[in-house]
């Protein structure tokens, strides 16, 4: 089902929601990234959630971007931080927002620098469309649609509510 | 005045010295920098980013460790690495050094890195390569070596957490030191409270309070309660004249021992740029001990490197 712009899902049902859906296919031993920063926070969410007993990965793709030759390297990348063998492990990656699929494209080829997973499973709040690579999410919480010149986002307000956003592009 | 390490959009294009570069931009190499290092803790050190782009290493005046982290770094970014020994080649048979570098840009080179014992030259060249070319200054004469500047300043960073309260020194050859040089802007400009230099007056360069630093002549109480001790290696090669009586005399002096070491604060830390003299400007026991820091300063220097050539490469 797709979701008209002017009403916004509220994001932390969107998470229970999500972790719900999740609880069933975790293999044992399965990892989760979240990508910085809002699918860190959405990672943060879900992590206790799913009760997984691996220490969350905190993933910059800042370094893989495809767009460094054109807009150059962005300020203040985060470190990335993966407390746990990649090797042989099934990851679910998680994003906030799915769009061009070219963030996804970046972290793969930043996880597969860490080792070979057994899997990846894309989870991701919202999918948006306007895919320009083949990349799909195994895990979505809403399909949004985005009008022209604005984009989606996730917000965390100052008690650390999230928050979907519409927002100039 | 028109800084020439800036592009229009007031983004880092070349690094040729710390002297000029506003706050933000020393910060934001800093914290690249800091995402690097967990890059060159993983299995796979390298990263993308400069893949099909090639570095020259210009070394016009010899250079072990920094040539060396120069071409590591530039390998981690997955740049194409050339290092040219400029002494033992082209300027012997008398090429001039923009000859040199229009030689190499036909090449298709895209950063250069260059170190010269004339200081200036990185200027030069910067002011002659075109648009999408980056050079980086590995050291130029007596005037600047901002990389060496910034690892530095990532090394205090890292082990002091916050520039706001610290009292820094810096001791030795002051006057023949383009490290010292590039220490002293990039702490002023980060705010550190005090900044210390001690030394010989033959070895301070006249002035040297303009830069906003306090000068000692007396070691001990120049190391009271400091919280980072920087060393300076007395540079043979570039002594003219009789600036100091002896090797001997300067250790006893200037050099870094336990006694001395013991007056500044419980938990300062000790640098050095290396290449180390050791009896000379510090003690074996002071280098080796638990203060040093000097080994992880070669390691974050990679970082820094990285960081430096992936900011200035990006930006047009």
């Amino acid at each position: 089902m797709s979701i008209p712009p002017h009403t916004l899902p509220d994001a932390e049902a969107l998470c229970v929601q999500l972790a719900a859906e999740l609880t069933p296919h975790l293999k044992p031993g399965a990892a989760m990234i979240g990508l910085y920063t809002g699918g860190a926070w959405l990672a943060e969410r879900l992590h206790p959630l799913l009760g997984l007993d691996t220490p969350l990965g905190l993933m910059d793709i800042a370094f893989y971007r495809d767009d460094y030759h054109k807009q150059g390297l962005h300020h203040d990348p985060k470190r990335t931080r993966i407390g746990f063998e990649v090797e042989g492990r099934d990851i679910l990656l998680v994003d906030d927002v799915l769009y061009t699929g070219r963030t996804v494209r970046a972290a793969m080829n930043e996880l597969f620098d860490y080792g070979r997973p057994a899997s990846i499973s894309l989870v991701v709040l919202a999918d948006r469309g306007g895919r320009e690579l083949p990349i799909c999410a195994r895990f979505c919480g809403a399909r949004i649609e985005v009008p022209e010149g604005r984009r989606l986002r996730l917000k965390k307000d100052a008690d650390g509510r999230l928050a979907l956003e519409m927002a100039d592009a | 005045m028109l800084n020439p390490q800036l592009n229009v959009r007031g983004e880092l294009q070349h690094l040729l010295s710390i002297e000029g570069l506003p706050r933000a931009i020393l910060t934001q190499i800093l914290d690249t920098a800091e995402s690097f290092v967990g890059v060159t803790e993983r299995e796979v050190k390298k990263v993308p980013l400069l893949r099909g782009k090639s570095v020259f290493n210009l070394f016009f005046e010899p250079s072990t460790r920094t040539r060396t982290t120069f071409e590591i770094a530039a390998k981690r970014l997955s740049a194409d690495v050339i290092n040219l020994n400029i002494a033992a080649s082209s300027q012997t048979k008398g090429e001039s050094l923009l000859d040199t570098v229009s030689n190499l840009s036909a090449m298709q080179a895209d950063v250069f890195v260059v170190r010269h014992a004339a200081s200036g030259a990185p200027y030069l060249i910067a002011g002659h390569v075109k648009p999408h070319e980056h050079v980086v200054n590995a050291g130029d004469g007596r005037h600047a070596h901002p990389t060496q500047g910034l690892l530095d300043l990532y090394t205090i960073r890292h082990y002091k957490k916050d520039f706001s309260a610290l009292t820094v020194a810096i001791v030795g050859d002051i006057l023949h030191s383009r490290v010292a040089r590039s220490l002293i802007h990039g702490l002023t400009t980060l705010g550190v409270p005090e900044v210390r230099v001690i030394g010989p007056q033959t070895l301070l360069p006249t002035g040297v309070e303009s830069m906003g630093v306090k000068v000692f002549h007396d070691m001990k109480r120049g190391l009271a309660g400091a919280d980072v001790i920087v060393m300076l290696r007395l540079q043979n090669e570039r002594m003219r004249g009789a600036l100091l009586p002896s090797a001997q005399e300067f250790n006893k002096h200037y050099g870094l021992s336990a006694e001395k070491l013991s007056l500044a604060a419980a938990d300062a830390i000790v640098m050095h740029p290396g290449p180390m003299n050791r009896g000379v400007e510090i003690d074996s026991g002071v280098a080796d001990g638990p203060h040093s820091v000097i080994l992880p300063q070669v390691t974050f220097g990679i970082a820094v490197r990285m960081a430096v050539m992936s900011i200035i490469a990006g930006n047009g």
